[in-house]
């Protein structure tokens, strides 16, 4: 498996990514020292809570961070070039065309004011120089593969004629007009509901395979995570404390937030006298990380190291990555939470059914 | 159910809202003919989706609309129509709300223990100012913050803290109902563990008797003895959790549990959904009822459809 996910091609490699914010009461560091590749064609998933710095990360992607914010170091090498480095101007080149970003709000980040078809085709007309009728024909097209019923009547309407389902399929259809290279999904479903989301996940998955785009998925449900992602990255107080492929991550974590994140939510097979296993405490306040591995305070495994020195990333395999210190050789060996390790036999045993037909 | 005490008696009850006049006159019809009971020390879960009519149930309920039609009974007294004062006071301190967003409800100009001690003021429940200050200590203490938060003010608080500010002020009366609407869908994916293994605790330690609206099926499942599951105003399909999840029989049950993404990248992997589409049913000829399907597992289909749908 690992083999032949190596040689993939690498589309985008993010190196060591530093942002922070200025703010009245200091610096606030959001994103402190983030590395991810993405493939061609996969899916990369970002998960973590709010403030985690998974927006933040992205958002230096797509060069639309806002004023108070210097990325303070890193690299991102999009086709030979760093897109950090990028000025406004080249930008303007970047995005739609190379990199688009669907975002969580279908409804702020479309016009109220303007036809939904002219927002498509403005792609079209502005962007590739089309002639209007063609751009409308375009669109068209684009709007039936995204699922919109009726094309040459919703063309005229306005985003508020539309529900959130369809607004999203709209933002979605715009995102994918020209063709990107990377699709960066911002908690695309998070406002939808469980159908609706149903329908959009099928339709970027569709989208995805079809046009061989990669695409970098922010959320917080790991049911969605589990559904779109090839690669996963946990990200916790502006780190990435866990990276792997979507079955080292859901099969075998080793980092003792993914133990908790994946724990804190009940699944179908808990029984109701079981207790969840909840973090207790908040998130640390970014302006002044603690000393050590942020993640300690609220860590009911943690070592007396983990107080005084960040843990550095572990190997655990060609593809999955940990820090943690409970990975160091002369950690002692703790136990995952039983619901968590009771989920996982299960899944493997199902797994293992599966493949023995 | 027959032996258990009923405390919350909803019975055919109906909720259309209109708007316009004339020929521009619509009428949405929040919540259809529903009707469902809850015991006390039970909970009652609605699920459905966004604009299902579940939050208006529950507002109905706690005297916030005027019932179309239809009757509730709280402790066996009815409360959809006119109330005498007496009658209001024993309403207002018997059925308590914990809303969705700690923010927005909480009062910014008041202290915690105002917050929390206003429904005992209020009431009269209290004599003097050392019985309100010891009973929102106790309240306090019981979801976790301490004596030194009272004299605070909500922006101060996480919002973790302030939905559990929320479940104080709640708990404070004493109430014989609890509705929770939507109680955790605000909050972080950490804190929602914290705040459910909080109500989950209270609701042993006190023998709660809560109605649950939500629209997560896998917390209802965990948290609740029944499920209501709702869709467009109407009560499709309830049961226990166990009938419910393991025999779903309405097609949009069906629909709704196979749209929960789980947590197991070998069997979620850009598997297909089930899709609900309303236009299987033709109601024309044959009206729906509720219709029993074991124990307590009832689901709200036309003498056909069950056929069809129990057969597969």
């Amino acid at each position: 498996m690992s083999a032949e996910v190596n040689q993939k091609e690498k589309v985008l490699e993010v190196k060591d990514l530093t942002v922070s914010f200025n703010t009245l009461a200091g610096k606030v560091q959001a994103v402190r020292g983030v590395s991810f590749d993405l493939y061609k064609g996969e899916t990369l998933a970002i998960v973590g809570e709010s403030g985690s710095g998974k927006s933040v990360s992205v958002k230096s992607l797509m060069g639309i961070l806002p004023q108070n914010a210097t990325i303070e170091k890193g690299t991102a090498m999009f086709k030979g070039r760093d897109l950090l480095k990028q000025t406004e101007k080249e930008w303007e080149k970047t995005r739609a065309r190379e990199v688009a970003m669907i975002f969580q709000d279908p409804l702020s980040s479309l016009n109220p004011i303007k036809k939904i078809g002219l927002q498509i085709s403005e792609i079209f007309t502005v962007l590739h120089k089309m002639p209007k009728k063609a751009a409308k024909e375009k669109s068209l097209e684009l709007m039936r593969s995204v699922g919109i019923p009726e094309p040459e009547k919703r063309f005229n309407q306005y985003p508020f004629h539309f529900s959130g389902g369809m607004r999203q399929r709209i933002v979605i259809a715009i995102a994918l007009a020209s063709n990107p290279d990377i699709l960066i999904c911002d908690e695309p479903t998070t406002a939808l509901d469980v159908t609706v989301q149903a329908q959009v996940l099928s339709l970027i998955g569709e989208q995805q395979r079809e046009r061989q785009v990669s695409t970098i998925f922010i959320t917080h449900d790991l049911g969605v995570v589990a559904h779109v992602a090839d690669r996963v990255a946990v990200m916790y107080a502006g780190k990435v404390v866990e990276y792997g492929t979507a079955e080292d991550v859901f099969y075998d974590p080793r980092h003792p937030y993914t133990w908790s994140l994946m724990a804190s939510m009940p699944d179908m097979d808990l029984d109701q006298d079981e207790k969840l296993v909840a973090l207790h405490g908040t998130p640390p306040n970014m302006l002044v990380p603690p000393p050590g591995d942020a993640f300690s305070e609220r860590n009911p495994w943690a070592l007396k190291v983990d107080f005084e020195k960040e843990p550095p990333m572990f190997k655990i395999s060609d593809t999955h990555y940990a820090a943690t210190w409970l990975l160091h050789p002369s950690a002692p060996k703790v136990e995952m939470p039983h619901v968590l390790a009771r989920r996982i036999q299960k899944s493997l045993e199902r797994k293992e059914a599966k493949a023995r037909g | 159910m027959a032996e258990k005490e009923i405390v919350l008696d909803v019975q055919n009850l109906k909720q259309y809202f209109k708007s316009g006049v004339g020929k521009n006159k619509v009428v949405v019809k929040a919540v259809d003919d529903v009707s469902f009971q809850v015991a006390k020390g039970e909970t009652f879960g609605l699920v459905g989706e966004s604009g299902c009519g579940k939050t208006t149930t529950g507002r109905t309920i706690i005297r916030l609309y005027k019932p179309t039609s239809g009757e509730i009974y709280f402790n066996g007294e009815l409360i959809s129509g006119k109330l005498d004062k007496e009658q209001k006071r024993r309403v207002h301190q018997g059925i308590q709300m914990i809303f969705q967003d700690p923010i927005s409800s909480l009062d910014p100009r008041m202290t915690i223990k105002e917050i929390v001690g206003e429904g005992l003021l209020i009431n009269k429940a209290v004599k003097n100012e050392e019985e309100l200050y010891a009973r929102v200590l106790k309240m306090i203490k019981l979801v976790g913050l301490s004596e030194d938060h009272l004299s605070r003010y909500p922006h101060e608080f996480s919002g973790g803290q302030r939905q559990r500010i929320g479940i104080a002020r709640v708990l404070a009366t004493n109430p014989s109902l609890i509705i929770a609407d939507e109680p955790i869908s605000a909050l972080d994916v950490s804190i929602q563990a914290q705040i459910l293994n909080l109500l989950n605790d209270l609701k042993r330690e006190m023998g709660l008797t809560i109605l649950f609206i939500a629209h997560n099926l896998s917390v209802v499942k965990y948290f609740c003895d029944y499920i209501g599951v709702m869709n467009k105003g109407k009560l499709v399909e309830r049961g226990t959790p166990e009938e419910i999840y393991e025999n779903p029989v309405h097609p949009y049950t069906r629909a709704l549990l196979s749209a929960i993404p789980s947590p197991d990248p070998d069997l979620e992997k850009w598997r297909g959904y089930e899709v609900y589409d309303p236009s299987v049913h033709d109601y024309s000829v044959e009206k729906p009822t509720m219709q029993l399907v074991s124990g307590s597992h009832y689901v709200y289909l036309s003498d056909s459809e069950m056929k069809t749908y129990l057969n597969r």
